[in-house]
């Protein structure tokens, strides 16, 4: 097995630590909005579709910035 | 295992090159053009099966668009520009899942090494086709903007009543700029991350254990078909309310 050099094992623990710190608000954003929507849906299953539509919306926003993070984290293993 | 970021080459013609996602994008294009006029054809008052289909598409599309809006004239008027987003990018996402997706390809060797370059990847994987989509999107907000409102939507941007509403408008430039960028790697970064998670799945154990990756990619593909249209639709309702003052 070849060794692998200091800057090569820097460059793996900063992707690894790009995606996986960078993914932890985003999953708390997306949770929080589920756990509310649900609790509107509880209140006024009417409305269920709008609230529907809105936290869709609204985690498609929050996932984009996991999204980002990811792509930092891609650049940083596979482009120098 | 080779992940390439960047779509890859396949043929130079003169001083320009053909990527595997520009090949799919055309092939994209020529299947929604086909159905689109086979549909045109002979439009009939009681639709045939593919016009029915195609109908409830684009019905599905206007009612999503009226629920933003509540307008039915402002919702004819996005019509067209939000459908054909949503339709594309439906398509294109769903078009990569067909095996033989950056699977057939010729070997190259490459700085010492021998890589697969797939003939065939999803247009969305490639950060070019993203920008692009994301660019027309917020031009056309822009325009939108301008028809609704004249040259009045300009005070949303440039506006001097007082510091802090010229503030406001500087950070609206910015804002649209921030979209052009969210836009763009928004859709690349679920389609390649997605591309790339199949690709390590297989290469993991194959055949078997991708069955439910693929089914997660095909509600990714979905929901950001239908994000990226959402939330043009979105933009464009803000962007054309006029500001009454209280």
């Amino acid at each position: 097995m070849e060794s692998i050099t200091s800057s090569e094992s820097t460059r793996l623990i900063a992707t690894a630590l790009a995606i996986g710190i960078g993914g932890m608000a985003p999953a708390l954003a997306i949770g929080w909005l589920a756990a509310k929507a649900m609790e509107a849906i509880g209140r006024n299953p009417e409305a269920s579709g709008k609230v529907q539509s809105a936290m869709i919306l609204g985690m498609a926003f929050a996932e984009a910035i996991a999204i980002y993070a990811l792509v930092i984290a891609l650049i940083i293993k596979f482009i120098a | 295992m080779h992940i390439s970021l960047a779509a890859e080459k396949i043929i130079e013609i003169g001083p320009v090159a053909i990527t595997n996602t520009m090949i799919v994008s055309w092939v994209v294009i020529l299947l929604l053009s086909t159905i689109s006029i086979l549909v045109f054809r002979n439009l009939k008052e009681v639709p045939g099966k593919l016009q029915n289909f195609w109908e409830f598409i684009i019905e599905a599309i206007l009612g999503m668009i009226e629920n933003v809006t509540a307008d039915r004239k402002k919702a004819e008027k996005m019509l067209p520009l939000v459908a054909t987003f949503f339709i594309f990018i439906i398509t294109a996402n769903w078009i990569g899942l067909i095996p033989g997706f950056e699977t057939i390809g010729r070997w190259e060797v490459l700085e010492g090494e021998k890589v697969l370059i797939p003939y065939l990847r999803p247009p969305a994987a490639d950060l070019n086709t993203t920008l692009a989509l994301a660019i027309i999107s917020v031009v056309a907000i822009q325009i939108f903007g301008f028809g609704y409102l004249g040259f009045k939507y300009i005070k949303k941007f440039i506006n001097f009543k007082g510091p802090i509403q010229f503030f406001v408008g500087i950070l609206e430039i910015i804002s649209e700029f921030a979209k052009i960028i969210s836009f763009s790697f928004r859709l690349f970064g679920n389609i390649f991350a997605g591309a790339v998670l199949l690709a390590v799945i297989s290469f993991l154990i194959p055949a078997i254990a991708a069955l439910p990756f693929y089914g997660l990619e095909l509600f990714v593909g979905f929901v950001q078909a239908l994000v990226f249209a959402m939330l043009t639709t979105v933009f464009i309702y803000v962007a054309t309310q006029s500001h009454e003052e209280h």
